[in-house]
């Protein structure tokens, strides 16, 4: 049972992402992207990893291919011409691939496991806690030097893609609240006597 | 595999998951190589490897009954999620001072 799931996530995972790279409308490669995630997110289930399945979904599902989405509609791009390019890259592209997946390969195959990994674990998982729980415990203990760094990045990240795109622009009246502030209503105000029949 | 890995109750083995990351690395390699002129397909590319790292992180941290590995995992999450707010937000800056997202056309600064 077990083992026919994991070939099913397994699949759309490697489907889901080579659509993502060949697909020729850039929305379409989005979707496949958040396949996917999704899938993988199944497979850490399988793997007992449940807080990072569900990481992966809140961040790379609810933020990250959204974010993507949304910039792939919001640029009025003629993705038609880019991609009439990339016959011209398959060769190259193929061969690049084909020579790393030999790569793997070959280490893959000449892999083999450390007589001594089990001592040389850092933080053994504990069986009497949750995913979640057991990770809490040392992420906010052991590593949380790393976890508030982890915080100053995505400030740094978050700083920076306002900077990047803030705009600002002439010919758009804005508020000025130090003008509204210092505003004198005996200038502003003027008050004149108006005859009647003769306006101003 | 004789050296204690505890894959008593799993028919999958680590290898499995080995080879669909390696796999997925490959997939995203290709990508980076075919669409050199896209730089949205660039960065989902750069995504899935990305992704293919988490897989081997998960994998190895659940068979080898280790954590740091699911710890790890959380900050290539915060990382990658940093890259791409900042690639789309240099990406639409781009293409609001040049109408294209041809990185090709990225070099008009050298000397």
């Amino acid at each position: 049972m077990s083992d026919w799931v994991f070939y099913l996530f397994a699949l759309s995972v490697l489907m889901g992402g080579f659509f993502t790279v060949v697909s020729r409308n850039p929305v379409h490669s989005v979707l496949w992207l958040i396949l996917s995630f999704l899938s993988t997110s199944g497979l850490f289930v399988l793997l007992g990893a449940e807080f990072v399945a569900m990481l992966l979904i809140i961040v790379y599902v609810g933020a990250v291919a959204v974010l993507f989405l949304f910039v792939v509609m919001m640029l009025d791009v003629d993705f038609a011409a880019l991609k009439a390019e990339m016959a011209k890259y398959m060769p190259l592209a193929l061969l690049i691939a084909v020579i790393l997946l030999m790569q793997f390969v070959m280490a893959f195959g000449a892999w083999e496991s450390n007589a001594a990994a089990q001592s040389l674990r850092a933080q053994i998982t504990l069986e009497q806690y949750h995913n979640t729980e057991a990770l809490g415990l040392i992420l906010y203990d052991q590593y949380f030097l790393l976890f508030q760094l982890a915080g100053l990045i995505l400030l740094v990240a978050m700083i920076g893609a306002i900077v990047l795109t803030l705009r600002h622009r002439q010919e758009i009246k804005r508020q000025d609240i130090l003008a509204q502030m210092y505003r004198d209503p005996a200038h502003a105000l003027e008050l004149r006597d108006v005859k009647p029949g003769q306006g101003l | 595999m004789d050296s204690g890995w505890d894959e008593s109750d799993h028919m999958v083995g680590l290898e499995h998951y080995l080879t669909v990351a390696a796999t997925l690395f490959v997939i995203g390699v290709f990508g980076l190589f075919l669409n050199r002129k896209n730089v949205i397909i660039l960065l989902m590319s750069i995504e899935l490897m990305l992704l293919a790292v988490n897989i081997n992180l998960v994998a190895f941290s659940a068979f080898l009954g280790d954590l740091v590995g699911q710890v790890f995992t959380l900050f290539v999450l915060t990382v990658a999620a940093a890259e791409a707010a900042i690639g789309l937000a240099i990406l639409v800056c781009f293409f609001r001072n040049r109408g294209t997202i041809a990185v090709e056309d990225a070099n008009v600064m050298k000397g």
